[in-house]
């Protein structure tokens, strides 16, 4: 690779050079001032600036199927769609204005390319030109602004009712653990003196509450449900990157963080998404052509604020399922104080019983 | 520099500090002084000479940093595989059989960042243009305290050799990120890099900030105490507004990222606790009780926001000038590009919360600035429609500064656009951090600069080294780094989207990324496109410099007062009488007029209007 890339260059430094003499000897034998722009080097960059913009915007075209095709799937959460919602919704504004602002400017540059002949327009200014495009930015930029601030209210401030389920997610460099309430539906005490190597999240071995916590290395939530994901760290700022649900929220030692959501699509009904297969499927032919084992779909959580040397690998496992697949699973796992939580039947994880906020 | 014996021979050296600006009469020194070689080259106070200094160092230091991104760039795209070269620059510690080490990339990032950032687009883009053009335009002798400024050139060098190093220390250089925040930054157990590279970068950016502070203060006091007669504010070129803002911008900043530093500095070094609170870390209980590391991220912000406008301004001050010369037609709307210069910088001051909404800020705060960011877009629409149209009914003569200049409005547009997305705070939840804030900040902030200063180098190079740079390299230069460019950091936005978080060693943590691995390996290609079409640049720098062609004293046609000082570094510019200014600077192809430029310095006609005016 490293040789290719070198010859590479060569190749191209030999060909510069030529091409640079060629123009430089030929300017030499017309006599010319060689640093004189003259037209035909007007022309020629005239020329090169509205083939380089064409060939650009069919790049970009190219790109936004090609690419873009392989971006994430639809939102798995009720407000990752609304975000998805407006997202689009400035996407059509921030394309159109792409293509438009670089096509009058390139069309301009190649238009007005200086002619030995021609003279400029002497044109200082246009109140009714610069209002216009004051004004029209203004009001469309005041929709943006609306609509993302409601949505952002909602999505980060709206009152979280008592009954929403809370789970912690904590963060260390470099894992994640997932804290579930117990049969008491209240998280325990914790501090980060208490932390051992048998008590890696800091919980308070007198307080009752803890004791009947579930502390995990995956997380596994109801679908649609809400969820109030509370956060702490142990050392450094991380960040708890949910891209499939358009959640994140950092993660900072000396204080709680927390993100709301609703998941609305379980792991294995995404895993049917047609979009989902064809990603998967193409995932799964580059790693048989490299020898890699197949993967199915699954969600992430990710860190995604620098952390240290394995900030790259700090990952969580995240299953959405359905309530009493969710019941069944919390059923199986140990408690902080060392039983088995009580075995739930479907009929007894009825709404009442969602975690209690302290 | 070739050129340099022509000081002192064709004039009376002037003493600068008994000249008062608007006295023109006031020339009949006495005194002439030999000078040394050292304190003409190196401890010289001359703006030209500075602004030179400025200018090389900042070049050597953009090698660096863009050698550093080739390094991870070679790594993002193949990741695992062994590459020669990076043992050879970094070592069999760091690049163990030409793997580079997983410390060494995050460290490379983070020095990139800072160098890219402070080193280059601030100190090299502010010190050469502003300490070159300041009093050039303005028709002024020299900086209001040549002494200061040559201060903040030295500070700034001692600011840049401590900061490459921190490459040579033992944990490596500081690998927190350019915005180093605490607690990794402060605590060497979280990464090695945070030990002694994290001291350096810290003395290094307390040293830069004395720089940036001791060169605004003075950019700000010539340009309102030393015009010449007639320019009054409404006749200075655009250059000057922006470099004036800017400096006023990193005049009211940077003091709160020296605060910032200081109290990290504190926090790491003296066992106070302003940014540390509840850390369980490498086996222990820290003490430290009662701080925030959001209070960190506040302060580094504060500084952070208007720091990108510090860098973009003056690009796009360059940018004004160029395109108005070169498309030989005044530039459109001359009052509405100084009121959005103010406009952004008075905003930039009340945005700095939308790089935190999701850092565990108030949600409500971050509501305000999605309201306060996304107005900026309003002046920055109409500056660069304003630059669209001075182009429109021109008569654009290609210089290879004009080529630059329109690469850069092109990335202001492109990278622009997408900070509609970013500002918005909901938008923000999925894209934060990811590729796609990578690639909308290198757009619209990154290149424009970079391409706006490279277009100021082209331009005003017979200012700086009385030569020219071959135009037909200049051409090759320009249509590669634009390609290149484009190449590089278009393909990240889909990476974002596809939800690749920054600052990453490799993604082969996570297979789901394993269809973008194509993409990387694109950007790398054009990356290194990027590199090659530097060299063909310094090349053509350096030999130029000594073995470039003369330049005719005005060799655009230009209308600025700079080009009525004659091709040689004179001590004290003119070596007569300081021009008097009869107009706006941008009078080309004025009807009636006998050329297609009216330098400012011929008198208004009978009956003629001031352009510009309303």
């Amino acid at each position: 690779m490293e040789f290719l890339i070198y010859l590479i260059l060569i190749l191209a430094a030999a060909t510069i050079w030529q091409i640079m003499r060629v123009v430089e000897l030929s300017n030499d034998l017309k006599g010319n001032d060689p640093n004189k722009v003259t037209e035909n080097d007007n022309r020629m960059n005239g020329v090169l600036m509205i083939t380089f913009i064409s060939v650009m915007f069919i790049w970009v075209i190219w790109q936004l199927f090609e690419y873009g095709s392989r971006t994430l799937p639809r939102a798995a959460s009720e407000e990752g769609q609304r975000i998805d919602d407006l997202m689009n919704f400035n996407w059509y504004i921030v394309i159109a204005v792409f293509f438009l602002t670089n096509g009058a400017l390139f069309l301009m540059a190649y238009k007005y390319y200086g002619r030995d002949k021609s003279k400029s327009a002497y044109i200082t200014h246009n109140n009714k030109l610069e209002m216009l495009w004051t004004g029209v930015p203004a009001v469309v930029l005041a929709v943006i602004i609306f609509w993302g601030i409601t949505l952002w209210n909602d999505v980060t401030q709206s009152e979280i009712s008592k009954d929403v389920r809370r789970v912690e997610v904590y963060s260390k460099q470099f894992n994640w653990v997932a804290r579930y309430s117990g049969a008491d539906k209240e998280l325990g005490k914790a501090s980060f003196r208490y932390i051992s190597a048998t008590n890696e999240l800091g919980l308070d071995s007198t307080d009752q509450h803890a004791q009947d916590d579930i502390v995990v290395g995956e997380l596994y939530l109801p679908v649609n449900e809400d969820v109030n994901l509370v956060f702490r760290s142990q050392d450094v700022i991380h960040s708890a990157f949910l891209p499939h649900f358009r959640a994140q929220m950092n993660t900072v030692p000396g204080m709680q963080t927390n993100f709301k959501f609703k998941p609305t699509i379980t792991t294995a009904d995404m895993r049917k998404d047609p979009d989902v297969v064809g990603h998967i499927a193409e995932v799964n032919a580059i790693r048989k052509a490299k020898g890699e084992k197949p993967i199915v779909f699954d969600y992430w959580l990710l860190c995604n604020k620098i952390c240290g040397a394995s900030h790259w690998n700090m990952k969580m496992k995240v299953v959405i399922v359905s309530r009493k697949e969710y019941d069944i699973w919390l059923a199986g796992q140990k408690t902080f104080g060392g039983a088995k939580t009580a075995p739930v039947t479907a009929e007894a994880s009825g709404k009442e019983k969602t975690d209690t906020i302290k | 520099m070739g050129t340099a014996h022509h000081e002192h021979h064709d004039l009376h050296a002037q003493d600068l500090g008994k000249e008062h600006a608007h006295d023109d009469h006031h020339h009949d020194d006495h005194h002439h002084h030999e000078e040394s070689f050292i304190t003409k080259y190196v401890f010289s106070m001359d703006h030209k000479t500075i602004s030179r200094q400025f200018l090389i160092t900042a070049v050597i230091m953009a090698v660096i940093g863009m050698m550093m991104s080739i390094l991870f760039r070679l790594q993002l795209a193949w990741p695992g595989e062994k590459f020669a070269i990076a043992n050879a620059l970094l070592g069999d510690k760091w690049a163990p059989e030409g793997i580079l080490d997983p410390n060494m990339y995050m460290g490379l990032v983070t020095i990139h960042g800072t160098i890219m950032v402070f080193m280059v687009l601030t100190g090299g883009l502010s010190g050469t243009f502003s300490n070159l053009l300041i009093p050039y335009q303005i028709g002024a002798r020299d900086m209001a305290s040549g002494f200061l400024n040559m201060l903040s050139y030295w500070f700034f060098f001692a600011s840049s050799l401590f900061m490459v190093m921190g490459m040579f220390v033992e944990g490596g250089p500081a690998s927190g990120g350019w915005t180093v925040y605490p607690p990794l930054s402060a605590l060497p157990q979280a990464m090695p890099g945070s030990g002694l590279g994290m001291t350096l970068w810290l003395v290094s950016m307390s040293l830069f900030i004395v720089s940036s502070l001791l060169g605004g203060l003075n950019y700000i006091i010539t340009v309102l105490n030393m015009r010449t007669k007639g320019m009054k504010m409404t006749r200075l070129p655009l250059t000057i507004w922006a470099f004036f803002v800017t400096a006023i911008l990193g005049v009211l900043s940077f003091p709160v990222l020296f605060s910032a530093a200081l109290l990290l500095i504190f926090d790491r070094s003296f066992g106070t606790s302003f940014y540390l609170s509840e850390i369980y870390i490498d086996g222990h209980a820290l003490d430290n009780m009662g701080g925030s590391p959001i209070l960190f991220q506040h302060l580094f912000w504060f500084l952070g926001h208007p720091e990108v406008y510090i860098i973009i301004l003056p690009a796009l001050g360059l940018t004004s000038e160029i395109i108005s010369v070169n498309a030989r037609k005044p530039i459109f709307g001359y009052r509405a590009m100084v009121t959005s210069i103010l406009a952004i910088g008075f905003l930039s001051f009340i945005v700095w919360g939308h790089h935190m909404y999701i850092t565990g800020m108030n949600p409500f705060l971050g509501s305000v600035f999605v309201f306060t960011t996304l107005l900026i877009a309003i002046p920055s629409a109409v500056k660069a429609f304003n630059y669209i149209t001075t182009l429109w009914k021109g008569n654009i003569q290609f210089t290879p500064g004009m080529m630059f200049a329109i690469g850069l409005v092109s990335t202001f547009v492109t990278g622009g656009v997408t900070g509609i997305i970013l500002a918005d705070s909901a938008l923000d939840i999925p894209l934060h951090d990811t590729y796609f804030v990578v690639a909308h900040f290198h757009i619209v902030m990154g290149l424009s600069a970079i391409l706006g200063m490279i277009a100021g180098v082209y331009h005003w190079f017979p200012k700086l080294f009385l030569r020219q740079m071959n135009k037909n390299m200049g051409y090759i230069h320009f249509w590669l780094t634009f390609i290149a460019a484009y190449g590089v950091f278009f393909p990240m936005h889909f990476l974002g989207l596809s939800g690749v978080p920054r600052r990453y060693y490799t993604n082969t943590a996570f297979p789901i990324f394993d269809n973008l691995q194509d993409i990387n390996e694109v950007v790398t290609w054009f990356a290194i496109l990027g590199a090659f079409a530097q060299v063909i640049f310094l090349f053509n720098f350096f030999y130029s410099m000594f073995r470039g062609p003369k330049s005719p004293q005005n060799p655009y046609g230009a209308n600025t007062l700079e080009w009525t000082t004659p091709m040689a570094h004179t001590h004290g510019n003119w070596p007569g009488a300081i021009p008097e200014v009869h107009r706006w600077p941008y009078d080309y192809s004025k009807p009636g007029a006998e050329k297609d430029f009216i330098p400012q310095t011929v008198p208004l006609a009978e009956g003629e209007e001031d352009g510009g005016g309303h």
